[in-house]
């Protein structure tokens, strides 16, 4: 509720805080408790007030209420303010107990004062028989209420699904307690006689009230569900329209400006494609912005294959069965995989998209790049070219694992690696 | 790639084809790429862009092959196998569907394959390639694209805790063997050179895959795509 802005602020402390009700630590609705973390006070001196205050004829269960509806449980108050103070009050050392014994201390004199208070107004006479019924009442009230806050508080944390039980049971006990009072109520009124009458009275008033701001209750509540529901859509269409600004319109302007140029049409379609396929497709998050270095195989195949794609505009399809985290052995058959991606796609390419192939199948890891180019012989290839035997080859053998190259003159080339995992 | 090496033996080939897109533009695309019947063998009987239209023109055309869009507007390609299931089923004349999305998502590609799809192609496919896998369809062939290939793989490869039914739920070596071919890029033809078997065989492992996918390892798939958060 916003209404817990219109709090004073705290001007003199650095950050600015907001008033909470206390979750931690707290007796009834954690108002004393957030309020004192809020100003800075002994929280034994706020609940001291709020005694003193309901003294002068309960005006300080009113304010307690109010500030119980409005001000929304947080965290607020419980961290560094209350504590320390809380601690030099009472006695000495110990630090577990002392919140014991203030809250025992508080007990005792909340509960002198509610005698107090019965014993007051018991001067009245017949008003005596209203207390008892306003307190049962009130019992039941807190207890529902706090119940409520409860629940709340168990959607943040996560925690007390054992609890339900209990939860469920201090409910009913509220009601129960509410309900009793209210019959109290009733009965000690003396009206008990004409308890039919009164309750046939009370239906009718709130089958009355029902019938008249029912339909309107109804379709406000349908009202705001449904604009919550735009509301999200909105949000969600203005994020694709983000996207598709971002990057497809981009590419489409591009593509008009060069039209003539079918590679690079190609290519910048291409790897729209596959950004937009990316984002739509994910299966978790939607983060523009991955993470700069892959962590996993899978992910790790797929970048290099899409920068080789990007670079050298030919089409690779990637097929990855099975997925492991990278180590060094892996990224060096990567590496190995990389320089076979270009190899492909620079001397395959016009036969059609290069495949790609991962699996990862046990502890070994199989990569195989194949395209349809014109293939060549590799015993043909001067000593004095690099790539394949240096790049792919020899790196292979350097960390443990195996190349194979094959290539048929007119079928194309497949190049296939295998490498044992460093760690299971 | 070998669009007409059968109909260089004489035997005129033709399939009726449905074509089920969304995508007015698309539809049009595929028809001027495939729909020159002289030429391609394929002859489009009907068109459709939503899932009760695609019901309607399937039912009253009765083709021999549904080129089926798997996202529709109405349930998607898969609603529209639901309510054609008869017509996969019958023993005369059985429609076959092949699936041609856009999207080659997991839980697409997985869902509509179970559902009965007797193929899966993606729409950057050539037209020779798809006018080829059209007839593969027909003849009763299963047409696996190499992505689709390695989805199935994925799919059967975390299969370490006890099978329910050994012979049902696993793909035996040789099936896991044609299909990494497959995810590999090799053509059916190609295969049956490496393996030393005919292509016929190549054909019978990929059924035989098909048939497990569809009717079995219910347990792994559905564990395999909770793993995913695909259903």
């Amino acid at each position: 509720m916003p209404v817990a802005a219109a709090r004073p602020p705290e001007t003199e402390e650095p950050a600015v805080r907001r008033l909470y009700r206390s979750a931690e630590g707290r007796w009834l609705g954690g108002v004393a408790r957030g309020l004192a973390g809020h100003l800075g006070l002994p929280v034994i001196w706020v609940r001291l007030v709020f005694l003193g205050l309901f003294m002068a004829d309960g005006l300080g269960a009113l304010l307690y209420a109010v500030f119980w509806i409005a001000v929304p449980l947080g965290v607020g108050g419980r961290s560094a303010e209350p504590r320390p103070v809380f601690e030099t009050a009472p006695d000495g050392r110990r630090r577990l107990r002392k919140p014991d014994r203030g809250q025992l201390f508080a007990l005792v004199a909340l509960l002198i004062g509610a005698v107090a208070f019965v014993a007051n107004t018991d001067l009245g006479g017949p008003a005596n028989r209203y207390v008892w019924p306003v307190l049962l009442t009130g019992a039941g009230v807190v207890l529902v209420w706090r119940q409520a806050d409860n629940a709340r508080r168990a959607q943040w944390t996560g925690d007390g699904r054992r609890r339900r039980l209990l939860q469920l049971a201090r409910g009913l006990a509220g009601v129960a307690l509410v309900g009793t009072g209210l019959t109290v109520f009733v009965v000690v009124r003396g009206s008990a006689a004409q308890l039919g009458n009164v309750l046939t009275a009370a239906l009718a008033v709130i089958v009355g009230v029902a019938l008249l701001a029912g339909p309107w209750l109804v379709r406000m509540t349908q009202d705001l569900s449904e604009e919550r529901l735009m509301r999200i859509r909105a949000q969600e269409r203005a994020e694709v329209a983000a996207h598709v600004h971002d990057s497809v319109l981009h590419t489409l302007t591009l593509i008009q400006r060069n039209a003539e140029d079918a590679g690079e049409v190609r290519r910048l379609a291409r790897a729209q494609e596959r950004e937009l396929r990316n984002w739509l497709y994910r299966p978790e998050g939607t983060g523009k912005d991955e993470a700069e270095e892959p962590a996993t195989l899978a992910d790790a195949v797929k970048r290099a294959a899409a920068e080789v794609e990007d670079k050298h505009g030919v089409p690779l399809e990637v097929v990855v069965v099975g997925d492991c985290p990278l180590d060094e052995r892996l990224t060096a058959q990567l590496q190995a995989a990389r320089e076979a991606m270009v190899n492909a796609a620079k001397y395959g390419g016009q036969g059609g998209p290069v495949q790609v192939y991962a699996e990862v199948e046990g502890r070994s890891v199989f990569v195989s790049v194949r395209d349809r180019g014109p293939g060549f012989d590799p015993d043909a290839v001067p000593e004095d070219r690099m790539g394949v035997r240096e790049s792919i080859v020899g790196r292979m053998q350097r960390n443990g694992g195996t190349a194979r190259l094959r290539s048929v003159p007119g079928e194309g080339t497949e190049v296939e690696l295998e490498m044992e995992r460093a760690d299971g | 790639m070998t669009e007409q090496t059968d109909a260089a033996d004489g035997t005129e080939r033709r399939v009726r084809v449905v074509l089920v897109d969304d995508h007015r533009m698309f539809r049009a695309g595929v028809q001027a790429e495939i729909g020159r019947t002289e030429e391609t063998g394929v002859e489009v009987v009907g068109e459709a862009a939503d899932v009760d239209q695609a019901v309607t023109v399937i039912t009253a055309t009765r083709p021999e092959v549904v080129l089926l869009d798997v996202h529709l507007p109405g349930g998607g390609g898969v609603e529209v196998l639901r309510r054609c299931a008869g017509l996969v089923a019958a023993a005369e004349h059985p429609v076959r569907f092949l699936a041609l999305s856009v999207s080659d998502a997991a839980e697409d590609v997985i869902g509509v394959i179970r559902g009965g799809a007797r193929g899966y192609v993606t729409k950057t496919i050539t037209g020779a390639d798809l006018v080829d896998s059209i007839f593969r369809v027909q003849e009763g062939d299963a047409v696996f694209s190499p992505r689709l290939a390695g989805f199935v793989l994925d799919a059967f490869a975390s299969t370490d805790a006890p099978p329910v039914d050994e012979d049902l739920d696993r793909l035996t070596q040789r099936e896991r063997e044609v299909l990494r071919l497959i995810a590999r890029g090799y053509a059916y033809k190609e295969i049956a050179k490496q393996l030393f078997i005919s292509v016929k065989t190549v054909e019978s492992h990929v059924s035989a895959v098909l048939r497990k996918l569809q009717l079995s390892n219910r347990h792994e798939l559905t564990r395999w795509a909770t793993a995913r958060r695909l259903v």
